[in-house]
């Protein structure tokens, strides 16, 4: 057993966790912030992508301790005061999600994807940056749309 | 219109909660006191099991309780159930092996349930499952479909002779025979429809609690139709008696067919909770999924079309063998059947089609409905074969649909195969398509292709489906142990908000917004005041569940039968209240009015005038909330024409699909954005198919392709935008003029897909999974 500290959305957590929890245990089962999905065991779908020290990470790939001291923002910590942020809102706007399973993650890498390539992000650069989500809803038509609506707006 | 009403695209009510981590997914659920379970599958394709020693496993770090299939036996559990009885060429039922849920001395494909490991954690479960020891007497397995039932085969099960399920001929056999000795021409095609893994991205999972207090059992579950879960899981499988089982699905992510069948997991954890007196948790990691989630497709196929000489289509004769897998899943014998070979007129005017299906057993996952079930077979198959027809007569394969479609005036149109289609204009939407395609240029395309070494190729493909699952009295005909109508509650609350119950579950389609708007449009009511509530055999009456692209097509006519029962109840409510006579009410627009006056009620009010019935017509009931239930008087016959324009790098094998267009009939929209929704994802389904989607067993039953890494799902940069588009026609059959929408893009994709790259080959046939090595070997063969 180990003990982890953390920051996560802005607060601050400690656990004592077995050495072998993956961070996506400490978040879901731990923290309850369940809107980190599971949704594979090889770190394909990216339904468990959260933003470590700014960076989108498969938490399903990164062992909590590793997370030791870092600052973590899961979909939870986006809105403020009940307001959506842009990129949540833009998935609202254009149909971004179906199920919903994939969203969380989707939302995550879409935020990483802006960040690194601007607020005008071309349509061939959202497909092949997120190629590390799987969404079988959508057919990524409207998630394509979603994130560069998204980014559009984050960018004033 | 109402605001946000039929027609609107008004966005999701379901979304705020996905997209602010809200959902509430089965394994998001936490009992307390919980425990975990965890299942030992088999790592056999096919194997005796000579014994199970739990002795070690049990007595590891929080082990609460292991059980066998000889558990579930003493206490009376009963072996999963096949629904649908298919009567074989012998006259007998469709042979049925005992599925138990736990192994009984016998495992039959990699994956099966050996025993179920519960324990404190999920760590200690697994830990604990390595411990336990089974010997097995392994047997030769079989996976092939072509070769199952051919002599000399391993026999899987003592019920089933060669491996066979039933051999299921459909169709005068002689007749057609006869037209294909004297016709014109006959093109014929071998072709394989892929096995697939559904693969909705959330795996499986099931909660179960027991309160030993009321004898009830709560599982929540990955569920498509909670309430068939509930049905079948106590009045076949003995969990429970019907009134003290309640059965969630609560969100879920995803089915696409996967989610509706009962499975060996939620009928163990059922009764296990009960067992150890805990709640019991399991979910699938993504491996288990691959192993134990029902399959589907995987059929291998002769396809043959008579002609005359204007190539006018004769009659069809279509052999298929059909892989059913290791056992029968809940429906499995439905899909390769009547789900299959009564589609398979298409969008034709063929006059004979004989049939002929072989099911047969092999070792490995069972195969039930995914997306489509049945149907994209179909579709594949002719489609292929229409294109195969066109080049034997040097035809262009738009001109020999054009000569082969059922004219818009021939409807209603009774197919040679059951169906008889209410409403379609095929030649409309192949128009419409040809247009949005810029077909008529194509050829301008492919020389600028080729000048830089590339191939491009165009395909249709012209598919009608038959969803709106499904008139009672057909289903029974054919074999089906239910009724397949829809319920719902429409219910208003005395403040003047509404509640609407629906037997259908949305994972994904927008129920809760699409209802709304019918429910808006027909009452009137503010749209923010609507709540639809799905999912919970406790909250709503019994229904049947979403699939087969029914919960619309079936479901919203029910809610819109409640809302007319609403109305007419309103009516002699207002008219107490407001000094008329009953036939001088009208309703429109929230309000009773009396006609041709200003005196008017709202139906808020009227509802309120319900609950609160001091002044109210004598021997009225209070209340206002009705029920209704529909039972379809059709299915529902969504059509169009899809077209796909790929370019082919023949030095690697890689295909671009340049554009993508479909034009489909679904009928009336009620939610445009939500229907263009569900199009653009069966497409993609159905490009996955086409191109990537391969699940492989080897010739000793492993599964090849057991996670994301060896499994081709389509991701973003696979696929194209998608340019969509509608030639609606009015269902008579319907009374709301809806089609399903769920569907058709994965019936309709995957022969526009290959037709595309056969035609930039210049081959005659390739097979899915077009993988850029299989296309660069059919690149270099030509």
């Amino acid at each position: 057993m180990l003990t982890v500290k953390m920051s996560v959305n802005g607060k601050p957590v400690s656990a004592e966790l077995e050495d072998r929890t993956l961070l996506v245990q400490l978040l879901r089962e731990n923290l309850r912030l369940t809107g980190t999905h599971i949704g594979c065991d090889t770190s394909q779908c990216g339904a468990c992508v959260v933003h470590v020290n700014g960076v989108s990470v498969k938490s399903c790939t990164l062992l909590a301790v590793q997370a030791d001291g870092a600052e973590v923002t899961t979909i939870e910590g986006l809105a403020k005061n009940g307001v959506l942020h842009p990129m949540q809102q833009a998935f609202m706007d254009n149909h971004g999600l179906q199920c919903g399973f994939c969203t969380p993650g989707m939302v995550m890498s879409a935020l990483d994807i802006v960040k690194r390539n601007g607020s005008a992000v071309d349509e061939a650069t959202v497909r092949k940056e997120l190629e590390g989500n799987i969404c079988r809803c959508t057919g990524y038509h409207n998630i394509v749309k979603s994130v560069q609506a998204g980014a559009k707006s984050m960018g004033g | 219109m109402a605001e946000n009403g039929v027609g609107a695209s008004v966005r999701r009510k379901e979304d705020n909660r996905f997209l602010i981590g809200k959902g509430n997914y089965t394994d998001d659920i936490t009992i307390a006191g919980q425990t975990h379970a965890v299942f030992l599958r088999s790592p056999h394709a096919h194997a005796t099991i000579n014994s199970i020693d739990t002795i070690a496993a049990s007595a590891a770090p929080g082990v609460v309780a292991i059980f066998t299939g000889d558990d579930l036996a003493a206490d009376g559990i009963g072996p999963l159930i096949c629904g649908v009885t298919v009567t074989s060429d012998d006259g007998q039922p469709h042979r049925a092996p005992v599925h138990p849920a736990l192994a009984q001395g016998k495992v039959n494909y990699v994956g099966d349930h050996v025993a179920v490991v519960i324990a404190e954690s999920l760590s200690q479960a697994k830990d604990a499952a390595e411990l336990v020891e089974v010997d097995y007497g392994v047997l030769p397995a079989v996976t092939n479909t072509a070769t199952a039932a051919d002599e000399g085969q391993t026999q899987i099960h003592e019920v089933a002779p060669g491996n066979l399920c039933f051999n299921w001929p459909f169709g005068d056999k002689a007749a057609v025979e006869e037209v294909f000795t004297a016709a014109h021409k006959v093109s014929s095609l071998e072709l394989i429809n892929n096995r697939m893994v559904t693969n909705p991205m959330e795996p499986r999972a099931a909660i179960a609690d027991y309160n030993a207090g009321t004898e009830e059992i709560t599982l929540h579950l990955t569920t498509q139709n909670p309430h068939v879960h509930r049905l079948v899981l106590s009045a076949f499988n003995q969990l429970a008696p019907e009134h003290k089982l309640r059965v969630v699905g609560p969100d879920v992510g995803g089915g696409f067919g996967a989610k509706i069948f009962i499975y060996a997991e939620e009928l163990v954890v059922g009764w296990a909770c009960r067992k150890v007196n805990r709640p019991v948790k399991w979910t699938a990691d993504r491996t288990e999924a691959f192993l134990s989630d029902a399959h589907g497709r995987d059929h291998v196929s002769t396809a043959e079309m008579a002609m005359d000489e204007n190539g006018k289509f004769l009659a069809l004769r279509v052999m298929t063998r059909a892989n059913l897998g290791a056992y029968l899943s809940t429906f499995g014998t439905m899909v390769p059947s009547y789900l299959y070979a009564f589609l398979l007129a298409g969008q034709y005017s063929t006059p004979l089609i004989y049939s002929e299906v072989k099911a047969v057993f092999t070792n490995t996952a069972p195969v039930d409905a995914s997306r489509g079930a049945g149907r994209p077979e179909a579709t594949f198959l002719l489609e292929r074969l229409v294109d195969v027809c066109a080049a034997d007569m040097g035809l262009d394969p738009v001109e020999i649909r054009r000569r082969n479609f059922i004219p818009v005036e021939a409807f209603p149109y009774q197919t040679p195969v059951v169906q008889c289609y209410d409403s379609g204009d095929y030649h409309a939407a192949l128009d419409k398509a040809l247009v949005l395609a810029n077909y008529g240029s194509f050829a301008a395309r492919a020389e600028e292709a080729k000048s830089r070494g590339k191939r491009r190729g165009i395909g249709l493909s012209s598919y009608v489906e038959a969803c709106g699952i499904a008139p009672s009295a057909a289903v029974g005909q054919l074999g089906g142990g239910v009724g397949l109508w829809e319920s719902a509650q429409v219910r208003f609350n005395p403040t003047g908000n509404v509640q609407v119950f629906t037997g259908t579950h949305s994972h994904g389609q927008g129920h809760e917004t699409t209802f709304a708007q019918l429910v808006t449009e027909q009452l009137g009511v503010p749209f923010g005041n609507i709540e639809v509530i799905h999912g919970d055999t406790a909250k709503t009456q019994f229904g049947m569940g979403t699939y087969g692209s029914r919960s619309l097509a079936v479901g919203g006519v029910a809610i819109s039968k409640a809302c007319e029962k609403l109305i007419a109840k309103g009516k002699k409510i207002a008219a107490h209240a407001l000094e008329a006579a009953e036939g001088d009410i009208e309703f429109a627009d929230g309000n009773f009015t009396v006609a041709g006056t200003d005196k008017a009620m709202s139906i808020e009010a009227v509802a309120f005038n319900a609950y609160v019935p001091h002044s109210y017509p004598e021997g009225l009931e209070p209340g206002f909330d009705e029920n209704a239930f529909f039972d379809p008087l059709n299915f529902s016959f969504p059509a169009g024409t899809h077209i796909c324009e790929v370019e082919v790098d023949p030095d690697t094998g890689e295909v671009e699909i340049i554009k993508y267009s479909a034009v489909d009939d679904f009928g009336k929209l009620i939610n445009p954005m939500i229907v263009a929704g569900q199009v653009h994802g069966g497409i993609a389904h159905g490009v996955g198919q086409a191109l990537l989607e391969g699940c492989r067993y080897d010739s000793e039953g492993q599964l090849i392709t057991a996670s994301y890494m060896d499994y081709a799902m389509p991701r973003a940069d696979n696929l194209p935008s998608f340019d969509i588009d509608y030639a609606p026609t009015d269902p008579p059959d319907n009374p709301l003029g809806v089609k399903g929408c769920g569907e058709a893009g994965a019936i309709g994709a995957p022969p526009a897909v290959i037709n595309a790259i056969v035609n930039a080959l210049g081959v005659k046939h390739i097979d899915m999974p077009a993988t850029p090595e299989t296309v660069w070997r059919a690149a270099q063969s030509v």
